[in-house]
């Protein structure tokens, strides 16, 4: 009770704050992150501007991929033990519906317009297409084993699947919902992020080591970032996570068991600093006002915050167990 | 809802009408013994189709990707009864497959692959620990994703030696693959700073493993057998021969651990291996096969996965051509294991992660951490290139 009272005034607070800021135009924006710990149960709410936890949702078991819709009003949530996505009600930081997404959801994408929802199931090789307004089944699509990233292009039109086992990118005709090429590309492939002018989608591949650089028009492997960390056997080196600034000059490369954040260039592909986080870092976002970039450490159960624009750890905050991924409210 | 079937229909039709051209077929052979041996523990008793399920579930796999690429893996299986030639079948088998997966003894698998030698045939020995097949008798058509004697010992001896038991009580079964595994285990010891304290023989004297009293015998005979021993942190089994290992926890005279053969048990591969994403497979498995996955399994799936990645990577089904990338310095497969497997190019041994368990948990995974090495971690496991006896050909 106490606890829900202060919440809601620290939200009355945020508010006020966020009012405040609207006219005073000041530089310090608070935000709210939640982060999904897949061994607790729980999504951390993290307050960006006193950089705490201020709640604590019990959700489903075994929660990975978690997004906003689009309008801002829920926090969707992998729960892939339950073969469901949880939708989290931004307002009340409570579950309040669920979406019918196939066995064992991992990581999903929405369309621009936030209607449809793309969900890769591990389990059965396919990505289940979810109507999200009427929070129904439209339909499944056939890929490869053990699809888990996903992402779709700036222009909606195609949908990138990656597949763990069949070490492929799937390229998706979101109209037609067909597959119109497969990239190859390095072992274990997790995650996909297209550069916002589309011109580029950067695949990771967690046991090659590497993050593909693909031509979407093309379909074409053009390139390739390698690692290298000096005192660190290269197996340590896991590309996971992948975050791009809106300019698509830096990209920030999650490197799993090496326990850092890589700095790339993006026009020269090449490393231009290690970032020190916290053990077995996987996922990330960018605040909106892309100052901060919060990543996710399963094994020390904790966020690092990350100063943008230094290339800085400025602070770690203590979350639940097994931290996955990250979402920050629009 | 309609359009949408039609949609997925359309899309059955695009994908058969990309490739007009037939798929090129990859043929894997699978070569086993038939029957399976008894272990004393009922639940640990291997199914009839131990290994091969794997084998099965990688060529699903493998079709899963190659219906992308436009190939098609089928699996010929043959098990062979006691007496019949080995070599025979497997001469029969690489007629019509480029690949054969084998589940046999040392001497039959050197019998086969010198057989093979001249056809191409790549052997894939899934099933077989012994060292010699890495060392002095290893063969250039033959690669290995079974570990061997010595990398299950020394991913035990780490874990022991970093949980400070260092006083080990040996007890070894009289039987030779006993006696190889308790030569491992010395070997271990003396690498890792161990200290074998005492050594004791478990004579296998015959006798049935299901009896109907059993339980009262073996609760007089252990602490018995095991009494009067010098000080010790932990007792160490080596009964590959499943004679009196798992008889040993909770029944030694004094309150110790025991590992090895039972109790803390090192496994390529164990049923309740769910990190790395391994659930997936496990569950993949699973469903395939109505059963839980053992080490032999796995042994078989990484081989065909094995095949899998390199066809994909070459985009080729040429049986010279696949050899050639997989023995090259490019390859590399994802097994669930937490880091990608390579080979050692010296004797075409599968480096990888030793799984240690209980038989419901995995309890850790080595190699542990502070066991270094120059060029890869998984090269603590095992005999290392500089004391290798192998010239391969």
């Amino acid at each position: 009770m106490q606890a829900e009272m202060r919440n809601q005034m620290l939200r009355m607070w945020r508010v006020g704050l966020l009012a405040g800021l609207a006219l005073a135009t000041a530089p310090a924006h608070a935000f709210i992150a939640y982060v999904s710990n897949e061994k607790s149960n729980t999504v951390s709410v993290i307050d960006t501007d006193s950089w705490t936890v201020t709640k604590t949702i019990k959700v489903g078991q075994r929660p990975r991929g978690i997004d906003f819709t689009r309008d801002g009003k829920f926090v969707m949530v992998a729960v892939g033990d339950d073969d469901t996505i949880q939708m989290i009600d931004a307002k009340t930081q409570s579950v309040v519906d669920s979406l019918p997404s196939g066995p064992d959801p991992e990581l999903f994408a929405q369309d621009a317009a936030g209607k449809i929802l793309y969900v890769a199931n591990e389990n059965d090789n396919t990505v289940t297409v979810i109507d999200l307004e009427k929070r129904a089944r439209l339909g499944d699509i056939q890929v490869g084993v053990e699809p888990e990233g996903m992402t779709i292009s700036p222009d909606g039109k195609t949908l990138i699947n990656t597949s763990e086992t069949t070490n492929m990118a799937h390229f998706i005709d979101t109209s037609s919902r067909q597959i119109v090429a497969n990239v190859l590309v390095d072992a274990r492939p997790r995650f996909a992020e297209f550069k916002h002018d589309a011109s580029e989608v950067w695949v990771s591949s967690e046991i090659g080591g590497t993050v593909s650089v693909i031509d979407p028009g093309k379909h074409e492997v053009i390139g390739k970032v390698n690692f290298e960390i000096p005192g660190l056997r290269k197996e340590a080196i896991q590309p996971v996570g992948i975050g791009m600034t809106k300019d698509d000059k830096t990209a920030f490369v999650a490197l799993g068991p090496a326990n850092r954040i890589a700095v790339v260039d993006v026009a020269t592909r090449k490393v231009t600093k290690y970032l020190l986080v916290g053990q077995r870092v996987w996922h990330m976002a960018f605040t909106p006002d892309e100052k901060y970039l919060l990543t996710t450490n399963g094994v020390s159960n904790d966020v690092s915050v990350i100063d943008v624009a230094a290339q800085k750890v400025i602070k770690t905050i203590q979350v639940g167990e097994l931290p996955w991924g990250i979402t920050i409210a629009p | 809802m309609i359009r949408w079937l039609l949609g997925l229909i359309g899309l059955c039709l695009a994908a058969t009408q990309v490739f007009a051209a037939d798929p090129v077929a990859i043929g894997v052979g699978y070569l086993g013994l038939a029957g399976s041996r008894s272990t004393l523990s009922l639940v640990e008793q291997p199914a009839e189709n131990d290994g091969v399920a794997g084998a099965r579930l990688a060529i699903e796999d493998n079709n899963t990707t190659g219906k992308f690429l436009n190939q098609r893996f089928t699996l010929e299986e043959r098990r062979i009864r006691d007496g019949e030639d080995a070599v025979q079948a497997a001469t029969d088998l690489a007629a019509r497959n480029g690949f054969i997966i084998a589940d046999l003894p040392a001497d039959a698998l050197l019998k086969v692959s010198d057989a093979l030698r001249d056809r191409g045939t790549l052997l894939f020995n899934a099933g077989a620990i012994d060292e010699r097949l890495r060392e002095a008798d290893c063969r250039a058509n033959v690669i290995h994703t079974a570990p061997t004697r010595a990398m299950l010992a020394d991913a035990l001896g780490q874990y022991l030696v970093w949980k400070k038991w260092s006083r080990w009580l040996l007890v070894v079964g009289s039987h030779d693959e006993d006696k190889l595994f308790a030569d491992a285990l010395r070997r271990t010891a003396t690498r890792f700073g161990a200290k074998i304290v005492q050594e004791k023989t478990f004579e296998d004297k015959g006798g049935a493993r299901r009896t109907d009293s059993g339980v009262t015998l073996i609760q007089r005979q252990m602490p018995v057998f095991t009494q009067g021993a010098p000080a010790y942190d932990v007792l160490v089994a080596a009964d590959e021969s499943e004679v009196f290992g798992a008889y040993l926890p909770y029944r030694t005279w004094d309150a110790r651990p025991v590992a090895g053969s039972a109790g803390l048990v090192p496994r390529s591969w164990d049923a309740s291996q769910d990190q790395w994403g391994a659930i997936q497979m496990q569950n993949r498995f699973v469903k395939l096969n109505s059963r839980r996955m053992t080490a032999l399994d796995m042994q078989a799936w990484t081989a065909v996965r094995m095949i899998g990645e390199a066809t994909s990577r070459t985009n080729s089904g040429d049986v010279k051509k696949v050899v050639d990338f997989i023995k090259g310095p490019d390859f590399s497969v994802a097994a669930f294991k937490g880091t990608r497997l390579t080979l050692r190019d010296w004797n075409l041994q599968l480096r990888q992660p030793i799984l240690l368990v209980d038989g419901r948990m995995v309890v850790s995974v080595s190699p542990q951490e502070g066991f270094l090495h120059q060029v890869s971690e998984l090269d603590t496991l095992g005999y290392d290139r500089p004391e290798s006896k192998c010239k391969l050909k």
